[in-house]
């Protein structure tokens, strides 16, 4: 078991035709990830890398393929309107690993999203992997190992820190889920603690946060309450200036809110342990679970 | 991206929001020309930064006040003169303020009351939010903090858009209820939330708004910033931001498609990623150093781009020691590691540089750097690295 993602999911890549799109769709493939169409539109009826037929519409994808989870590494300003198409289409789980998408576009597939059943990973993230069985998006497939830690994080490499150091301490990962470091995303920390709370095959979370926003506190809130699985954090971005976006557009302390004193304060209180430096990640975790 | 309260007006002033008239001039010697445009008795004189708090702000000389409103058009004139090319400490500034490049004349209006009006992206539920108050040219935090009941909070659902009913709840929680005054709020609140949508914004904040003696509705100041992922569909916009306000290191750094902030320590990081950037800067600090900047190399990382960072890092005349943290993914440790070789050729690395390398070849990217004969420290963990550079640095 695990969330998501697993041996069910049939992965449509919308503009995969591309450069990176074509690199990591490749790899994903060979880590054994089930792609089953590509859409570019206007290249409908040719094949992919001689190995999936192109679509014109995710529609046509879902139709004639049997597509349920969509892959986006369209650009920016074509972004939105991607997703868009999927939710229309009736995607269960689109995951949208583009960066620079502008928010007021986002604000729009929030309300499409409300509006449906589709769950969305990202933008501006790494993608989602089931370790063992299915890596969708970016993340290095060596990194991981199947096993019964969930991993939550904003932040691309800190995910890849986290999964690394649980593997070479021998722990594996149920599912590792990147939500991305935009303002406005699709699945929060809060989406990812429930669905590793309610999974039986996770038995430990790792939380990954950073300055900005107050997902975090959300999700400390609904530990506190609801979740008896050990809980380990860490949050980045103490040292940095108020007022300044630090490389992802949603890491801002803006005024009193979204400082990462804020957020610890709130994890701590809810009893998760929160790793001290980024080093510790793993090991704080192993502290209080043993696997 | 911000702009100046001047360039801030004149979108108001597209967008049907009144503002008062006023020109904004660079040198002294259009200092006449643009205090004859400005009629009515009184007249203000307006230092342009991109900060707030300039009214209670001071120079760095001792001269009190950004923000001036004064009585004679000599006076306006020595006001300009006394600003401009002076530096501006306020609250929002740091200690160090910031040149005064820009001064602004405008008209004076007879205000009857203050109040707060803005409109900025709520992350928690995604839609715009309008935010106003009674109590207008003060700290909006402070406002928040000490009388939050005196906020009022009208959020906007983006795809229906905005509707009169959100308007009124704004009018009433202002107490701007006569006829006349609900007219000019309803078309205020509509450029406003047209401005905000149309052109991408993050924030505009109108602190004061006001009412005249004469009953009229008005915007004093303008503050406006920009999402930065929209600014390649406005190019209008693009055409008023200001390098002169920006660190020129972050300025080049953003051209050469890194994402750099400078700090004031003396250990300059390099590190691929935003959060494991930052995770970089708190372990530094953790360990008793002080972090110099923040940089995220992106995914990238080729020996341009290093040597590009390297440059800029290194410019930095406070910097006494790097930290190069990089978790290779789908990327080689070897790409990385010839990028730093490359990139140690170009530029001249006088200071300790720690690195540690992680992930996709770390055995072969290690070896190149203990082959190159770099003078190097190599680091097995960002904590081992992070303690590395700082005893370095304090030998
Ligand atoms: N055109 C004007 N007419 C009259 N008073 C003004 C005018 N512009 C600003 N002021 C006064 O100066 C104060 C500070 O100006 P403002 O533009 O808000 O700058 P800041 O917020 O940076 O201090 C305002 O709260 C208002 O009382
Ligand atoms: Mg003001």
């Amino acid at each position: 078991m695990s969330v998501l993602v697993g041996k069910d999911t049939r992965v449509v890549g919308q503009g995969i035709t591309g450069k990176a799109g074509t690199l990591h769709a490749l790899n994903n493939i060979a880590y054994g990830t089930n792609y089953v169409a590509a859409v570019t539109p206007g290249k409908g009826g040719t094949t992919w890398e001689d190995k999936l037929p192109i679509f014109n519409t995710v529609h046509d994808a879902v139709e004639k393929e049997g597509a349920n989870t969509s892959v986006i590494f369209v650009p920016p300003p074509f972004a939105a309107d991607g997703i868009l198409e999927a939710i229309d289409a009736g995607i269960e789980t689109i995951i949208c690993i583009t960066e620079g998408i502008p928010v007021r576009d986002m604000t729009i597939v929030k309300d499409a999203l409300k509006k449906s059943k589709t769950r969305l990973i990202g933008p501006n993230c790494p993608g989602i992997m089931t370790p063992g069985i299915c890596n969708i998006g970016i993340m290095p497939g060596y990194i991981a190992q199947p096993g019964k830690v969930g991993v939550v994080s904003r932040s691309g490499t800190l995910t890849y820190e986290a999964m690394y150091q649980l593997t070479v301490r021998g722990h594996g990962q149920s599912t590792c889920i990147g939500i991305g470091g935009d303002p406005v995303n699709g699945t929060s920390h809060l989406d990812a603690v429930k669905l590793f709370n309610d999974d039986p095959a996770t038995e430990a979370i790792i939380l990954i946060g950073e300055i900005g926003g107050s997902a975090e506190e959300e999700a400390a809130a609904f530990i506190k309450a609801n979740v008896k699985k050990p809980v380990a954090a860490f949050i980045a971005g103490t040292t940095a200036p108020p007022g300044r976006r630090m490389g992802h557009a949603g890491a801002i302390v803006s005024g009193s809110s979204g400082s990462a004193e804020t957020k610890i304060a709130a994890l701590k209180d809810a009893g998760i342990a929160v790793a001290p430096t980024p080093s510790e990640i793993a090991d704080t975790l192993l502290e209080i679970y043993k696997g | 991206m911000n702009i100046h309260e001047y360039q801030a007006k004149e979108l108001f002033t597209q967008y049907g929001i009144p503002v008062p008239a006023g020109k904004a001039v660079q040198s002294v010697d259009e200092f006449q020309a643009a205090i004859d445009t400005v009629t009515g008795e009184k007249i203000v004189v307006k230092s342009q930064i991109h900060a707030g708090g300039r009214g209670k702000g001071t120079f760095t000389d001792g001269y009190k006040g950004g923000v001036k409103v004064l009585d004679s058009r000599e006076a306006a004139f020595e006001a300009g003169k006394a600003m401009l090319g002076n530096t501006l400490v306020t609250h929002q500034t740091g200690p160090k303020g910031r040149e005064v490049k820009t001064v602004y004349f405008t008209e004076a209006s007879k205000i009857a009351k203050e109040y707060y009006l803005a409109i900025l992206l709520d992350r928690e539920n995604s839609q715009p939010v309008f935010i106003a108050s009674t109590e207008g040219g003060m700290d909006i935090e402070k406002v928040a903090a000490e009388t939050p009941e005196k906020i009022t909070r009208v959020h906007v659902d983006p795809a229906g858009g905005l509707h009169s009913f959100h308007k009124r709840k704004i009018a009433f929680a202002l107490g701007l209820t006569t006829k006349e005054q609900l007219k000019q709020l309803d078309k205020l609140l509509t450029g406003l939330y047209n401005l905000f949508w149309e052109k991408d914004c993050s924030l505009v904040e109108i602190n004061p708004l006001i009412t005249t003696v004469d009953g009229d509705i008005e915007a004093l100041d303008a503050k406006m910033n920009f999402d930065s992922n929209a600014l390649y569909r406005h190019p209008e916009i693009v055409a008023m931001r200001d390098l002169g306000e920006e660190d020129p290191k972050e300025v080049e750094a953003s051209k050469a498609g890194l994402s750099y902030i400078a700090l004031d320590g003396n250990i300059a990081c390099l590190v691929n990623g935003a959060g494991l950037a930052m995770a970089t800067m708190d372990i530094i600090k953790h360990f008793g150093g002080n972090p110099a900047n923040f940089l995220d190399v992106g995914g990238g990382g080729n020996e341009q781009q290093v040597t590009e960072a390297f440059r800029i890092i290194l410019s930095d005349a406070n910097v006494e020691g790097i930290l190069v943290n990089i978790f290779g993914g789908i990327m080689s440790c070897k790409t990385i590691a010839l990028g730093i070789i490359g990139a140690a050729k170009n530029v001249e690395l006088n200071v300790p540089l720690v690195v540690r390398l992680e992930g996709n070849e770390v055995k072969e990217g290690k070896k190149l750097l203990d082959e190159s004969g770099l003078k190097l420290t190599s680091a097995d963990s960002l904590a081992d690295a992070a303690k590395k550079i700082v005893e370095l640095i304090q030998k």
